[in-house]
């Protein structure tokens, strides 16, 4: 009976382990199978070049050049704002803080990861984007860098604590060194900490942006959604995460839109697992080393 | 091994619990689904006629007229409220699937055109919108405004309000003509979200059923072509059709209505029913009750 029970739970527990591969792999099977219907009457240049997103015209013109162009804008300033911001609060909390503080400030930043995206995107709705109409003297506040400020608050939970684990990681004994050779608390974290923890603080910022470019509802309610080429982060832009949601309740299954929004998936999907196997990479560097 | 049958009991309960949503589902409960413009709407309804029929048991959700259209079609509403008509396209698709579907008109909606209160723009024709939506006209002196660039707003593709205002607004009445929104429009995910811009931009053009037009923002007269007079949009211009912006709101049902949902629809067509189209203003089906006075 035993041997019996034991067959059952390690069965079960394989096919939970292997569950989440198979997943990933039906999810990226089903994306090609209903988005590459797209490119055989469409070329993929044509799709991923053109500047055109009418999708529910006859006949339908579907360029995404602007809907990429949106996502990576927002991406790109949630990046630049997010990464110091997160990179400073890590090494406080891991380095500087003394100790209560440190657990109130991982409790909060824990707190920042838990707040729902639509909940955020609200508040960015109501406060954030009359501000920086105000504050820029802009016809609309519905702009790229809205949603950037936003998205930044959305990524820095993320690049801190994986930060922050990396910082935890290096040995006490390369901090005990340094500051026996004479050094300050700032040069050994600047020489010594941050350059052994360096793969760790790469895939924090690589899941940071991976975070930030699948952000759906926020950045739909505060960026504008206008299908345009951005030429400043004080325009509307429109991300391809925004445009799959906003338009799949109407689409007719099988017909050319319905597959345009899948083919947005792929080239999604395809970002997203790009970063997500640079964080992986740099991670593993550090191991073979 | 214990351990076991409880894990047995316990599917055993989910088993029944879910045996138990689906009859309950099967009696007393309906699924309304659809337009964002008759959410509020429906929601009324349900909420009085569940008043009414304590052990019926109503979802009403929006997510725009497509979206309901397709749970319709993918059996997965009872009743789909839309603001728009079901496209040929979509009549075949429901007839594939063996759906019989009926068309109901349960109310009319006037689209009102909004901008910013310390706008002094006060009128516009059609010819004038559809400029300003195509990107045509892309100041307000154009259109005897301050000298400002105008900002315009539209709501999303799965709106049935962004499908009359491409047909009847931008394209002027022909369904496939070549205009089409202007790529610097702002798509508003919701009516709100648009109210909101709307009322805090003083260059703000924007669009939304008359059901939301709120003291923040300022409904524009647009030009009757047959009358030759600017009407404003309200529940009388509506209904006396002076006003040309307005549209029949439909419920779409995959068969003849039966049980639960037949008394349902009857309610919708009773005048307790009309008076509440005109309580959250909209314009009610017989131009009779446009006289009973909405309590707000």
């Amino acid at each position: 009976m035993r041997k019996y029970y034991e067959f059952i739970v390690e069965s079960l527990i394989f096919i939970s382990g292997i569950a989440s591969i198979l997943f990933v792999l039906l999810i990226f099977i089903f994306l090609l199978k209903e988005g590459l219907m797209l490119f055989k009457d469409l070329g993929v240049f044509d799709f991923l070049l053109g500047t055109h997103w009418y999708p529910i015209s006859e006949p339908p013109r579907l360029g995404i050049l602007s809907l990429i162009l949106g996502s990576l804008w927002v991406t790109a300033g949630a990046t630049v704002i997010s990464v110091p911001l997160g990179i400073a609060c890590a090494i406080y909390i891991g380095e500087i803080a003394p100790g209560w503080l440190k657990e109130i400030l991982k409790a909060g930043v824990e707190l920042l990861a838990a707040i729902p995206s639509i909940v955020l995107g609200f508040i960015g709705l109501v406060t954030l984007v009359p501000l920086v109409k105000k504050l820029f003297g802009i016809s609309t506040g519905l702009t790229a860098f809205s949603g950037s400020l936003m998205l930044a608050f959305m990524a820095m939970p993320t690049i801190v604590s994986i930060m922050e684990d990396a910082l935890n990681t290096v040995p006490k004994s390369y901090r005990e060194g340094s500051i026996a050779m004479g050094a300050t608390q700032w040069q050994t974290i600047r020489r010594i900490v941050l350059p052994s923890a360096s793969s760790g603080i790469i895939a924090a910022i690589m899941l940071g942006i991976g975070r930030v470019i699948g952000e759906t509802m926020a950045v739909m309610m505060i960026t504008g959604n206008a299908a345009i080429i951005p030429h400043s982060f004080f325009q509307p832009v429109r991300t391809m995460t925004a445009t799959i949601a906003a338009e799949m309740g109407e689409t007719v299954q099988g017909s050319q839109h319905y597959s345009a929004l899948f083919a947005i998936g792929i080239v999604l999907f395809t970002i997203t697992f790009m970063i997500n196997l640079t964080a992986d990479l740099s991670l593993h560097g550090k191991k073979a080393r | 091994m214990r351990r076991v049958i409880y894990f047995l009991h316990f599917f055993l309960l989910l088993f029944l619990l879910f045996q138990f949503q689906a009859f309950a589902k099967e009696t007393n409960s309906i699924q309304i689904k659809g337009s964002d413009t008759m959410v509020n709407l429906g929601q009324a309804w349900a909420e009085s006629f569940m008043e009414q029929n304590p052990n019926a048991l109503i979802a009403v959700t929006g997510g725009g007229s497509g979206t309901g259209i397709t749970a319709l079609i993918n059996g997965s509403c009872d009743i789909a409220q839309s603001s728009r008509d079901m496209s040929p396209k979509e009549y075949k698709l429901a007839k594939s699937k063996n759906l019989d579907v009926k068309e109901m008109t349960v109310g009319i909606d006037a689209i009102a055109m909004v901008v910013n209160p310390d706008n002094p723009v006060e009128e516009l024709t059609l010819d004038q919108l559809s400029d300003i939506f195509t990107g045509k006209i892309t100041n307000w002196k154009e259109v005897s405004g301050k000298d400002e660039a105008i900002l315009v707003l539209s709501r999303e593709r799965n709106s049935g309000t962004h499908v009359y205002v491409l047909e009847d607004v931008v394209r002027k009445g022909k369904k496939e003509g070549p205009e089409e929104f202007a790529a610097s429009v702002l798509m508003m995910p919701s009516s709100q979200a648009l109210e909101q811009e709307v009322s805090s931009s003083k260059a703000a053009i924007g669009y939304f059923g008359l059901g939301y037009l709120t003291s923040k923002v300022k409904a524009l007269r647009v030009l009757n072509p047959n009358t030759n007079t600017y009407v404003a949009p309200s529940v009388e211009t509506a209904t006396n059709e002076t006003y040309p912006l307005s549209r029949p709101l439909h419920f779409y049902l995959p068969r003849q209505p039966e049980g639960i949902v037949k008394q349902f629809v009857d309610f919708v067509f009773s005048d307790k029913g009309q008076l509440i189209v005109l309580e959250t203003n909209f314009v009610p089906l017989k131009k009779e009750q446009v006289q009973v006075q909405p309590k707000s």
